[in-house]
């Protein structure tokens, strides 16, 4: 029979070591793409259009497509995700139709993005007239990112200790009001978390995006342009035939640090305000 | 100051009826996408009928051959294989987090999960495409697989396997633990024995949202499939998953071709729908 | 004068009562101490004065509260204005994540002020009447959950006295305090009764004793047993069960 204590000591090297795995998958991901990928990004690269089909040049009209597209979906869905999460925590009494509303974004949030992404095509590009387009994938892409706000921001509202609603109640402020400075200030950290959670789901789709872009290289101006963001532009060099493993690399890295870097501003900007709010 | 008051009040109406607008536009966008998805695939299902939809093992779209069968299979394989390799990782994790890990160790692996779960399912694709299909190749001689496939999805259902079941096994009541523990029993044995089983409907869950990831995700299968319609007989056999098919011919599909895309589709939401149902029964029963 | 006065005022949560028909007249420029063991409805009584209770949506009100004759729970009063002329100190010090400053300007921002000259006069003229301004007057805009809870109290209470309220409820203002915290507070009260209306609900007799001019009494389902000057109360009960309470017999 195997000893208790030997059958302790094989589990916390197993334990160990599947966390030192997941860190190594990281790791190595991420630094073979990014190692791979700052040899091929220079000024150049990040500021002039593709050339010869997409083996030279640079990827600026696709840099540009993702934050237009992504920034259009904000606009949407953030004022829609924080207005739901307020409503569900400070006016709504719990009801049939709160818990279809909670059914809702919990399905929203489940459904495959190339769903939504079919959905995008025949909904905002053929029924709504819209076009293949940016204020398409915009609309599409809100679909995406509004599920992750509207769940965070619900719950950081619904952490906001109750008494500072009653302190500003008891003041005379209007319900409106005290939303409006003490709760949403409070809640901000939790609702910026949120908010850079479904920036980073929208800037990284492709499913959802693919029919309803366009594509194209050229550099999208008005809403109703046609464009091609990062992730459609790394699918496309490998859809038909590789075409530049190289421009691959300089997209995949553009991307991943476009992510990475919300990711972190987003953890850090949340910590130093929580220190500034909360005095040390 | 009457005036003002009654202003106010407005106001405040108002903003409370654009607050509900809010609140129900989730409820609004699944109706949509419900009503135009299904507009479109039902009445392909209808016509061509059901079974010989999803059991039918012929896809010729130009013949007008529709059966998805090899692709619900090429979903369920590649699904499957995810789980196998994602669940004993993923829950190791999530044991060695809530756990045994030092304060240390748990604040460096909440950004690497963050961080897993953030990278865009486009770029897994590509590091599949660039790395693990020529290592694939290699190796056993089949680069563009189920198992490269399996093995890409794995990795992208870690985050998810991870934090539902550390959030699971940190809410086992911390007596349970002690009284275990006060029995002479070690950690490990406390783990096995009344922690994982309490944690379990929490664990079903996080394993069940992998599942319905692994099945939903398209990106990176579609790069590392290999795309083949064909009913597979390996796990180094290649195969195209029904979201990949969506994906690929989507673009020059119409006609009757196109409806069978958007029948997929039909597929996939109900699959969704299914799977959020069961999540909901294992939560209730937590 | 009366400021306040109950008339049969029965409170339910649901179906369970939590008053009974009580009838209160409650003197300006006084302090009012309420007294009961817990849970027999002394917050849900204070509540009822300034209509924070409105935001329990399963509490039912039956009878009058009249505040300088008028009922409050008429139709056409002004919720807002109502609050503003009863200001309220709740038992866990609530300051908002802001700065010192901006809790004791919140109030009159929220209600139009924006002259910078005259936000910095009310926060000045608070927080002196609370005691609190040499303590806190070089670090106005430092947060407020900074400071200790003896001073989050206080700054609650200059941010209650910036509306320039005429009556002040407290919630058992001390009861999450240290004594050196709550004689501060305490002294403070008795010097706010000269300008302001005090209505105080505590579990500590001794304070009710210390400070009040009139005491309350309340038992289960919030029935006003008896009511009076507080020496009378505390040396000469009339009821047995309120001798029983403040003797400490009781329950
Ligand atoms: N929001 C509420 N819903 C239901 N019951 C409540 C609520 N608030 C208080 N109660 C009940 O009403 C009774 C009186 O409460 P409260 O006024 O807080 O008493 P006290 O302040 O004297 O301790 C208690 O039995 C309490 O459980
Ligand atoms: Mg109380």
């Amino acid at each position: 029979m195997i000893s208790v204590n030997f059958s302790q000591k094989i589990a916390n090297i197993m334990l160990w070591a599947s966390a030192l795995i997941t860190i190594a998958i990281l790791f190595i991901m991420v630094g073979h793409i990014l190692l791979n990928g700052v040899e091929v990004i220079d000024l150049q690269f990040l500021l002039e259009s593709p050339k010869n089909a997409g083996r030279e040049g640079g990827i600026l009209p696709m840099i540009v497509s993702s934050l237009y597209t992504t920034g259009l979906a904000l606009i949407v869905a953030i004022p829609l995700g924080i207005g739901s999460a307020i409503y569900l925590t400070e006016y709504a009494v719990k009801s049939p139709l709160t818990k279809a509303i909670r059914y809702a974004t919990e399905t929203l949030s489940g459904i495959p993005s190339i769903v939504v992404g079919l959905f995008g095509y025949t909904f905002f590009v053929i029924y709504l007239g819209l076009g293949f387009c940016v204020l398409s994938a915009g609309l599409t892409l809100s679909i995406m990112a509004l599920p992750i706000i509207m769940r965070t921001a619900e719950e950081s509202v619904r952490t906001v200790p109750i008494g500072y609603r009653e302190g500003s109640l008891a003041l005379g402020a209007s319900k409106w009001q005290t939303i409006r400075k003490v709760l949403l200030p409070s809640a901000s950290p939790g609702i910026v978390t949120g908010i850079v959670l479904g920036m980073g789901r929208a800037i990284g789709e492709t499913a959802a995006i693919m029919f309803v872009v366009g594509g194209g290289w050229r550099m999208p101006i008005s809403p109703l342009s046609p464009a091609q963001p990062l992730t459609v532009h790394l699918y496309e060099l490998f859809s038909a035939g590789i075409i530049s493993t190289e421009i691959g690399y300089g997209t995949a890295t553009v991307l991943l640090a476009m992510v990475l870097a919300i990711t972190f501003t987003a953890n850090w900007t949340m910590r130093r305000y929580i220190k500034k709010i909360m005095g040390e | 100051m009457a005036f003002l008051v009654n202003s106010n009040k407005h106001a405040e109406w108002v903003i409370e009826k654009c607050l509900f607008l809010s609140a129900i536009s989730a409820i609004f966008f699944i109706v949509l996408i419900i009503v135009f998805i299904f507009e479109k695939g039902l009445p392909m299902i209808i016509d061509y009928g059901l079974l010989n939809f999803i059991l039918g093992t012929n896809w010729f779209p130009l013949d007008g051959q529709f059966g998805i069968f090899p692709m619900i299979l090429g979903t369920l394989y590649v699904t499957a294989g995810a789980m196998v390799l994602g669940v004993p990782l993923g829950l190791a994790c999530a044991i060695f987090l809530a756990e045994t890990a030092p304060e240390k160790m748990k604040n460096s692996m909440e950004p690497v999960i963050e961080s897993l779960a953030g990278i865009p399912s486009i770029v897994y694709g590509f590091f599949g495409i660039v790395v693990i299909v020529p290592f694939m190749r290699d190796a056993f001689g089949a680069g563009f697989s189920i198992l490269t496939c399996s093995i890409i999805l794995a990795i992208m259902v870690l985050p998810t396997i991870i934090s539902i079941s550390q959030d699971a096994i940190s809410s086992v009541p911390k007596e349970y633990k002690e009284a275990s523990i006060a029995l002479g029993a070690t950690h490990w044995q406390t783990i096995k024995k009344i922690i994982l089983p309490n944690a379990m409907p929490g664990i079903a869950t996080g394993v069940l949202l992998g599942v319905g990831r692994a099945i939903g995700e398209t990106m990176a299968v579609l790069m590392v499939s290999g795309n083949v319609v064909k009913i597979p007989s390996s796990i180094f056999d290649p195969v195209r998953p029904l979201t990949a098919n969506i994906a690929l011919e989507m673009n020059y599909a119409y006609g009757i071709h196109r409806e069978a895309l958007f029948a997929t589709g039909v597929i996939l939401l109900v699959v969704t729908f299914a799977l959020i149902m069961v999540v909901d029964y294992f939560q209730r029963g937590n | 004068m009366n400021k306040i006065e109950t008339r049969n005022l029965s409170i339910w949560y649901g179906d369970g009562r939590v008053l009974t028909d009580v009838n209160m007249k409650i003197k300006e420029k006084c302090i009012t101490a309420i007294i009961g063991p817990s849970g027999c409805g002394k917050t849900t009584f204070i509540k009822a004065i300034n209509r924070m209770i409105d935001l329990t949506h399963i509490a039912r009100i039956e009878g009058e509260i009249l505040c300088d004759g008028e009922n409050i729970y008429d139709d056409g009063i002004d919720v807002v204005e109502l609050r503003k002329k009863i200001g309220m100190v709740f038992q866990k010090p609530n300051p908002f994540p802001m700065s010192i400053y901006e809790n004791v300007a919140y109030g009159p921002r929220v209600h139009g002020i924006k002259d910078r000259r005259s936000l910095n006069e009310i926060v000045e003229k608070s927080l002196r009447e609370a005691f609190l301004w040499d303590e806190v007057k070089d670090r106005l805009n430092e947060p407020a959950l900074g400071s200790s809870g003896g001073q989050q109290q206080r700054l609650c209470i200059a941010r209650a006295l910036s509306m320039k309220p005429e009556v002040i409820l407290f919630d058992e203002p001390c009861s999450a305090l240290d004594p050196i915290s709550t004689s501060k507070i305490e002294d403070l009260i008795v010097e706010l009764k000269k300008n302001y209306t005090v209505i105080i609900v505590t579990h500590n007799m001794q304070q009710a004793a210390r400070i009040s001019d009139y005491t309350a009494f309340f038992l289960t389902r919030g029935e006003l047993i008896e009511y009076g000057s507080t020496s009378r109360i505390f040396e000469r009960p009339l009821d047995k069960r309120t001798e029983d309470y403040i003797t400490g017999r009781f329950g």
